[in-house]
Order: C-alpha cells, then structure tokens, then sequence
C-alpha cells in the first residue's frame, strides 16, 4: 500500500506517483494499486488525471477538483469535497462520505460518483454519460445542459433542475422546487426502475426502493430553435 | 404653360441602405435573427491604418536574402516543461471539426506542420485525421467541453483554455442540426440531427480566481509538460490579459472583434467587442506592467491576411500571431471557381458566409459528404503551406526594410498612423506629426 502525507510531500509528487501506476501497470509491471492520501486539508486537484485502476482513499476533506478526469480508478474521499469533485470522469468510481461543492461530477462521460451527504447547486452539469447519486439534496441548477447518463437525488432538488436538459434521466426521491426550460416530469416504465435499482445497488444504497422516486427527462421542444419558444430561455 | 416638377435622382438612404432593408424585411419575415460565420464585415480601424516607415539615415536596412531575419518562435517556456518551437509567427486557431469538415481540418494540419507550426483544434474534440496530420496540435478547452477528455488533452502539444473569442466575446456557440452528422454527434454526445448550443461559461469555474485552481489541475493531469493558454475575445484586454497572467497561463491569445466564428448572431459579430488595432496595446501594458511581455506569449488574432498584419501586430507587442478565415481561404473557401453553386445558394465567391446552413459548394465548412469530398486535403495543405511562407516572407521583408534582424526586433518606433483613430489606438504618432493622440499634445 502505498502512503502519501500532504503535509510532507507536494501534490505535484502525489499525482505523479499515481500516474507512474497507470503507466507501470500499462506496461504489465508492478504496480502499487492501494493508495492512502493523509492530510489533503482541503487541497485541490488531489488524485487528478488517474488512468488505471488504483484504489485511492484520501484520509480527509479536499478543495476543487478532487478525482478529476478519473479513468479506472476507485477514490473515497473520507470527508467532504469541493467544487467540481470528479469532473469529466470517464470510468471508475468516487464516493465522497460528506458534503459536495458545486458543479459535482461536471460534464463527467462515465464511472459512478456517490455522495452520501448533500450536493450543491450544478451537480451534474453538462454531464455527458456519469451516474451520479446522492443521498442527501442537490441545489439550484442541477443536471444543467446534462447531455446523458443519470442523476439519481435520494432528497430534494433546488430549483431549475435539468434546464435545457438533452438525453440525461434525472430521478428525484424527495421534491423538487422547480423544474428548469424543458425538463418535465415523466413516466416511470419498468426499463427505468430496473436501472435505478442498479443503480442503488451500484451505489450500496439498500434502504430505499426505486419506486419511491419520480423520474424527469426532456421534452425535446428546444431542440429546434423555434421563435416561439424563445421565451423559455 | 404647364409645369412639369423636374425630378431628382432617386437618392438611397445611407443609413437605410439595401443591406439593412434586406435585413429588415429578412426578420419581418421569418422571426428570427441572423445567424452567419466569418467576421466582422463593417470596416473598423485596423492595422490598415499604419505604415512603416523603413529605414532612412539614422536607421540601417538588412540585405534581402542575404542578412538573415529570424522569425521563429517559442510558446509556453513560463511553465512547461515542453514549450512549443514553431519555426514562423503565425499559427492556425481552433475551428471546430462540425462547423468544418474532415479534411478541412487534414489540410490546416497539414499546412501548418509543412511550415513548422501548430494548429488548433476547436469545440467538438480532436479527431484521429486531425492529430495524425499535425505535429504541433494545439487542444481547445472550451466550456461545451464537447468531444473534451484525458486522453487526447496528454496527446495534445498545448492547452488551450477558451474564455472567449473575438466575434462573439460572451457568446456560446449553435451547431444547427443539418451539420449533425453521426461522426459529429457521437463525439458530442448528443442525438443526431438536433440544433447543438456550445456554453458560453465554463461548467466548472468562475472567475480567475477558480481559473487559477483549473489551470493547476489541467498541469496536474499532463504533468506539467505542457503549454496552458488562454484564449480570450477583445472585450477588456488589459484586464483579461492581467488576470490571465495571474490565473497562471504560459500564452495569451487575443481574438480582436474581426475575428471570424463558424456561427454566431449577426449583431454579435458586429456589435460586441474591440477591433483587433485596439485590444494590443492594452494587452502589452498589462504584460508590461507585469514583468511578463515575451515570458507570457501574446498571441493575436482577428483578421489577419498578409504579413504586412503580421509585421504590425509584432511590432506593437505581440509574440505571434494566429490565422481563422485567412487559412480557409487559402484552401479554397470562398473560391470564385464555384461562383455558379453560391449564386443558387443566394450568395457569391467573397460573399459566402452561411457556414452554419453545412451547403458549402467549396466543401469546407459542412458535414456532407459529397461536398467535403470536393477539398483535397494533400492540395489544400501544401496551398496553405505556400500562404504561410508568402505571409512570413513579406513579414521578413519589412522587417529588414526596418533593419531588424528578428521580426520580433520590429517595435512602435517603426509605425505612424494613417488616422487620428488608429493613432489613438496603437499610440503610434499620426503620419507626418510627432502626435499620439491621448498621450503628447498636438
Ligand atoms: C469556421 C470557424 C470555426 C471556428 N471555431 C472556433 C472554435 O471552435 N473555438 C474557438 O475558440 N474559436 C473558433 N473560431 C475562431 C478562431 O479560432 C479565431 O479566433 C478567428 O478565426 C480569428 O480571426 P480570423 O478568422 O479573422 O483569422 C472559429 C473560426 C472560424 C472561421
């Protein structure tokens, strides 16, 4: 197992030593896969730019950033995280124990981010094909622009939730105060509770059924410009 | 005796003129307003406005051809551990693959790697194409963060960070839906055929501060190998330039309002944002200021056509710059041999500017396969490669005329204005005076 103390080393010798795994075990050598980062005391781009499948727990509460451009790789942040925690994460998982910041999981095209407190405003921005799920709330503007993947919100969401949303199935267990431009409530069909019970499970989330959640999508009006819809914007 | 009223020529309006009726009746019409590509077309004070003044008594020329004038440049030795070496001033900026074709973008890369420089990819990712043909490939970082992901940001040469962009600084972008092809959808992530909007803010940072935060992340991701810029329009340039240092970026790049787009709203093109002649001085002040100028690489761009714009631009301050519209039209956009096509589009050759609507007879900026079949991307490179060197060449050879062994030895000293406005704007002295309007009395 590897160890890492931020206080004693820099974070440029931390996400270096992680890339070196990537690359050792790219090459079929020996790689250390275990990873414990101590005292990351709210430091950014802790464990960035990971492409391999490393398990990393940071021991700790991290600043912006945290896990961003994942490939492969496991990370659990014992703590909570700030803003843009696993953004454009292509594969592999984050489970951050506390709070996330803004823009969680932004613009992120695969893997699973799990956060078992509550996400600010943006969670899910621009997400390209990420699953996200949180246990507690999401804030304003979540699932912005969200291009695919899922969202799945066990409490509620703030306003404007999926503005100007394209393919992206957002499920919300609790209320939601708003929805944005053309994101509307939809039906709940089977193909959809057998995803969100993957979902759960995925996410090690046992104490609550699919059927508890309400499911939001696209209307698909604004895919066209139309003049008369210009007033949605 | 009868009395005929004599008439007068019918007089248009200047200000009601046929363009503008069009435009009128155009919105009148369909509710909606105009989109198009290229640049601003109204004509602003621009580099056009200054002359060198060459060598005299006091002032030595090189040799033509003989005495050598250097004219390559480094990009990002702030920083990174690999900054690029181009052999000219002059680089290709980011066109998106979508708003152009395939091989379009294979003869930029071509062109620009025939002449030692980089190219720039655009919103909507790197293609395979792309990367293949260019040795030094510059990876936009734009807030649609289309196509955007690790692997092709560490195959990249540079990085560059998109804020904004000279035709439409503030504006986002629109990809109509008949230029979504499969290819281009599957690299967005989004379902064929339906209108694309490109952010207009990044997803995940606000403000220079958070950029700062992003910069360190992108350096983390690449190891700090390589080059970060920034690329910003020409709104504030003295504090965008300032806060781009700040925010820690090894190259700036400064896209005046001429500057072409592959879609924006009309009135954005024309209305939003500085010329290009006003956005350089501040830039240098504030690299100035900083301790920055040439340890922080300005790059300009925004209608920039020969290397008498090259020669100007170095010799106000900036280190190189970069070529949109210009670089298409030298590989055939526009090109009068398809007048009879962009007449049954509504258009003609130097008109053409519906790069959005994917019809383009020159085969450039559109997704249709028949149409990108028509540009040879082997041809289209060496042709831009043949424009890049006549651009170099004229930059040389009015930096020798100024006695400058490196073009970018040129500095003010060796312009005047050809008007009070441009005067004004580069701080050069009106042609035939010792005055700078603003800065020494009259
Ligand atoms: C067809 C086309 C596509 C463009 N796409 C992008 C883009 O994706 N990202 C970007 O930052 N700028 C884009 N631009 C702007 C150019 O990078 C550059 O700023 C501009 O072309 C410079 O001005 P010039 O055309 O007068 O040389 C595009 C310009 C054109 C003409």
């Amino acid at each position: 197992m590897g160890c890492f103390d931020l206080q004693q080393n820099t974070l440029r010798d931390l996400n270096a030593a992680l890339h070196r795994q990537g690359d050792l075990l790219r090459v079929g050598g020996k790689a250390d896969t275990q990873w414990e980062v101590l005292n990351p005391r709210g430091s950014h781009a802790v464990a960035v730019g990971v492409d391999g499948p490393l398990q990393i727990t940071v021991c700790g509460s991290v600043g912006y950033y945290c896990g961003g451009m994942n490939q492969s790789g496991e990370i659990r942040i014992e703590g909570s995280a700030g803003p843009g925690v696993g953004e454009n994460m292509m594969s592999g998982s984050i489970r951050v124990t506390g709070d996330a910041s803004q823009y969680a999981g932004a613009t992120g095209r695969g893997g699973l981010l799990v956060i078992e407190g509550n996400a600010s405003s943006r969670c899910g921005i621009s997400s390209k094909g990420i699953d996200i799920v949180v246990r507690g709330n999401v804030g304003h503007m979540s699932a912005f622009m969200a291009q695919s993947g899922n969202l799945v919100v066990l409490g509620d969401a703030g306003d404007a939730l999926g503005d100007s949303i394209y393919e992206a199935r957002l499920f919300v267990r609790g209320q939601v105060k708003s929805l944005g431009a053309d994101c509307i409530k939809k039906e709940m069909r089977d193909e959809h509770l057998r995803l969100l019970g993957d979902l759960l499970k995925a996410a090690e989330v046992t104490d609550v059924r699919p059927e508890e959640f309400t499911r939001y999508g696209s209307a698909r009006e604004l895919y066209h410009f139309d003049v008369d819809r210009a007033d949605a914007y | 005796m009868s009395y005929t009223n004599p008439t007068t020529t019918p007089r248009k309006s200047s200000k009601f003129d046929d363009y503008t009726l069009s435009e009128i009746r155009r919105a009148a019409e369909t509710g909606l307003y105009d989109i198009r590509g290229a640049g601003a077309k109204r004509k602003v004070p621009s580099l056009d406005d200054l002359l060198f003044l060459g060598a005299s008594m006091s002032r030595y020329p090189l040799e033509g051809y003989r005495e050598k004038c250097g004219t390559g440049v480094v990009l990002g030795d702030r920083f990174a551990k690999k900054p690029l070496e181009l052999k000219i001033p002059i680089t290709i900026a980011g066109m998106s693959f979508g708003s152009l074709s395939g091989n379009a973008k294979e003869a930029l890369g071509r062109g620009a790697t025939l002449t030692g420089t980089s190219t720039t990819t655009g919103d909507g990712g790197m293609t395979p194409e792309e990367r293949g043909h260019s040795q030094l490939l510059v990876y936009q970082y734009l807030p649609s963060r289309y196509g955007m992901n690790p692997d092709d940001l560490r195959k990249a040469d540079a990085i560059e960070i998109v804020v904004g962009q000279g035709a439409k600084p503030g504006g986002g972008g629109m990809l109509l839906g008949q230029k979504i092809s499969s290819r281009v959808a599957e690299m967005r992530n989004l379902p064929e055929g339906i209108d694309q909007r490109s952010a207009c803010r990044h997803p995940d940072w606000t403000g220079p501060d958070d950029l700062a935060i992003k910069i360190v992340e992108l350096r983390e991701i690449t190891d700090w190998q390589k080059p970060i810029y920034i690329k910003v329009g020409g709104a504030r340039p003295y504090y965008d330039t300032a806060l781009a240092v700040k925010a820690g970026a090894d190259v700036v790049v400064l896209d005046g309002m001429e500057g072409g787009t592959a879609a924006t709203q009309e009135v954005f093109i024309e209305h939003v944002g500085q010329p290009t002649l006003a956005c350089i001085r501040p830039a240098v002040d504030a690299l100035q200021e900083l301790g920055m100028h040439r340890k922080v690489q300005l790059v300009l761009s925004g209608g920039i056509r020969n290397g008498a714009d090259v020669a100007k631009a170095l010799a106000l301050g900036a280190d190189a710059v970069s070529i949109g519209s210009a670089a298409l039209v030298a590989i055939g956009d526009n090109d009068p041999k398809w007048e009879a096509e962009y007449n049954a589009i509504g258009s003609t050759a130097g008109a053409y500017d519906d790069w959005h609507e994917g019809n383009d007879p020159a085969g450039i900026s559109t997704q249709d396969p028949e149409r990108a079949a028509r540009l040879d991307p082997v041809a289209a490179g060496r042709r831009l490669a043949n424009y890049l060197k006549v651009m170099t060449l004229e930059a040389q050879t009015i930096a020798r005329a100024c006695g400058k062994s490196h073009v970018h030895n040129l500095e003010p000293e060796d312009l005047v204005a050809l008007s009070v406005e441009a005067a004004a704007m580069a701080r050069v002295p009106l042609a035939g005076t010792d005055w700078i309007p603003g800065r020494s009395q009259a």
